[in-house]
């Protein structure tokens, strides 16, 4: 049992694919400015990871080492085109803001890795875990990002009010980068300080040391 | 993939499985992708019309902005229903009839040398290359009288084209709205063309001067009002000066002799 709460738990915080492994950064830049996009991104990746993982899982003992990528590749793209019709079928609003970026999760490094570095190994109710797991320690950090991101750059959270901007009569005057992508770039940053701050065996061994500054005397 | 399979004849590698497992693979996905097509694609196309009857609506004011229905609880469809669709010639100003309203799509149209022209760099203020030479018009009218409007513009911004409609009121001169249902301009700053309260200032702005040629400015600082020249102007958005330059040549290439002006020409002589 503890190893199925491990799979499941342990890439919330510990081994977060975005805050340790840094991978998927480029749709937690995109998609974070509203609350909403976010909420749905995150069901996405979390309804795709889960069952590329399961779909993989169940094939791992047929698929030849030689097209395993190719295979694994055919899998997500067709589980996120079926999560991108659905969308524009039902939410088409937020299908319209996430614009590319629910077809880009077929390049999103978490579902991937996950296929290749756990499902290809494990068993289908493992791998569903793991891709859970992963895609639920994803939304954590876009959710917090979104947190941030919204309020103080459109003053509102989910679309409600929060604080009053000052072009609409109140007092908040909007921070205009944090409805740019690079605000997403510091506020994941100051995240991954945070974790590592708090579980300080993240934090990794520098690559090298800098040697102590040489004494000018022995320069000469 | 530690365990090995029952069958002693079984070769995983070998190139029978791969071909196996990558046309299986194949077939499976693509009968789930296409059902997934097939079965939604009814309420996509559903959500693509209703989205863009929103957008006609919110432009002509009808609509606001963050609701599906109007302040009587009408919904979109009920609305629209007082629309009429129309196809015009834009180089006449004549309606076309034999144009399908329903699936026309004059900015596919534009892209089509047989459907569209090129513009000259003179003619060409709102940068959008070609135009096509049939167009959409939705007309409203109230007891025989046209009392609505709506043109499809676009034109360039700063970063990309600003796809949107414009509105008229009855008399084709007066604005009644202006709306952009797609546009890529900076958040904060031209991203502002979608701001309700800049949108309001659009209301009852002239589109025309005394002779009728397009006068819509949008401008720094305001005319005096009762100056003639204050029924044309609309404050720019501040820190966005392409963007503002953008909307003012976008809406005056199609008010203009390019754009829609034959065929508002004609909607005032034949009501």
């Amino acid at each position: 049992m503890s190893t199925q709460k491990e799979v499941l738990v342990d890439p919330i915080f510990n081994n977060n694919p975005i805050a340790l492994q840094v991978l998927g950064i480029c749709s937690a830049l995109a998609v974070t400015i509203n609350m909403s996009t976010t909420l749905v991104m995150c069901a996405a990746v979390i309804f795709v990871t889960t069952m590329s993982n399961v779909a993989v899982s169940l094939v791992r003992n047929r698929v030849p080492t030689n097209i395993r990528i190719i295979v694994q590749m055919t899998i997500i793209a067709s589980l996120v085109i079926v999560v991108d019709q659905v969308l524009q079928a039902v939410a088409y609003d937020i299908s319209k803001s996430l614009s590319v970026f629910v077809g880009l999760i077929i390049t999103n490094c978490i579902v991937m890795g996950r296929a290749e570095a756990f499902a290809m190994q494990n068993g289908p109710w493992l791998s569903a875990l793991d891709g859970f797991g992963n895609a639920l320690g994803y939304s954590v950090i876009l959710i917090g990002v979104a947190l941030i991101r919204e309020p103080l750059g459109s003053g509102t959270l989910l679309g409600f009010e929060i604080l009053p901007k000052i072009t609409e009569g109140g007092w908040y005057n909007p921070n205009g980068m944090m409805l740019l992508s690079p605000s997403a770039f510091f506020l994941i940053g100051l995240f991954i300080w945070a974790i590592r701050s708090w579980k300080t065996e993240q934090v990794e061994e520098p690559e090298y040391e800098i040697s102590p500054n040489a004494h000018y005397k022995e320069a000469m | 993939m530690a365990e090995s399979n029952d069958d002693p004849g079984f070769d995983k590698e070998g190139l029978k499985n791969v071909l196996m497992v990558a046309i299986g693979v194949c077939l499976v996905c693509s009968v789930i992708v296409s059902t997934a097509a097939v079965v939604l694609k009814p309420m996509r196309l559903a959500n693509q019309e209703l989205d863009q009857k929103q957008n006609i609506l919110r432009a002509a004011g009808l609509l606001p902005s963050d609701a599906l229905v109007d302040a009587q609880g009408r919904s979109v469809d009920e609305i629209f229903a007082e629309f009429e669709v129309r196809a015009v010639d834009l180089a006449t100003g004549e309606f076309v009839d034999d144009v399908d309203t329903a699936t026309y799509d004059p900015i596919k149209a534009a892209k089509d040398p047989a459907a569209s022209m090129a513009l000259t760099s003179a003619q060409d203020i709102a940068t959008i290359k070609r135009r096509e030479d049939v167009s959409l018009i939705y007309l409203k009218r109230t007891d025989g009288e046209l009392d609505k409007v709506v043109i499809p513009v676009r034109g360039y911004g700063l970063w990309g084209t600003l796809l949107g409609y414009l509105a008229f009121e009855g008399d084709l001169e007066t604005i009644a709205g202006l709306g952009f249902y797609f546009h890529k301009e900076t958040p904060g700053l031209g991203g502002e063309v979608d701001n309700p309260n800049w949108k309001a200032l659009w209301q009852g702005v002239s589109a025309f001067d005394e002779d009728g040629d397009p006068a819509v400015e949008l401008v720094k600082t305001r005319s005096a009002q009762g100056s003639p020249a204050a029924d044309h102007e609309v404050d720019a958005l501040s820190g966005a000066t392409l963007t503002t330059k953008g909307v003012e040549n976008l809406v005056r290439f199609w008010t203009g002799e390019m754009g829609f002006g034959p065929v508002l020409e004609n909607l005032k002589t034949t009501g």
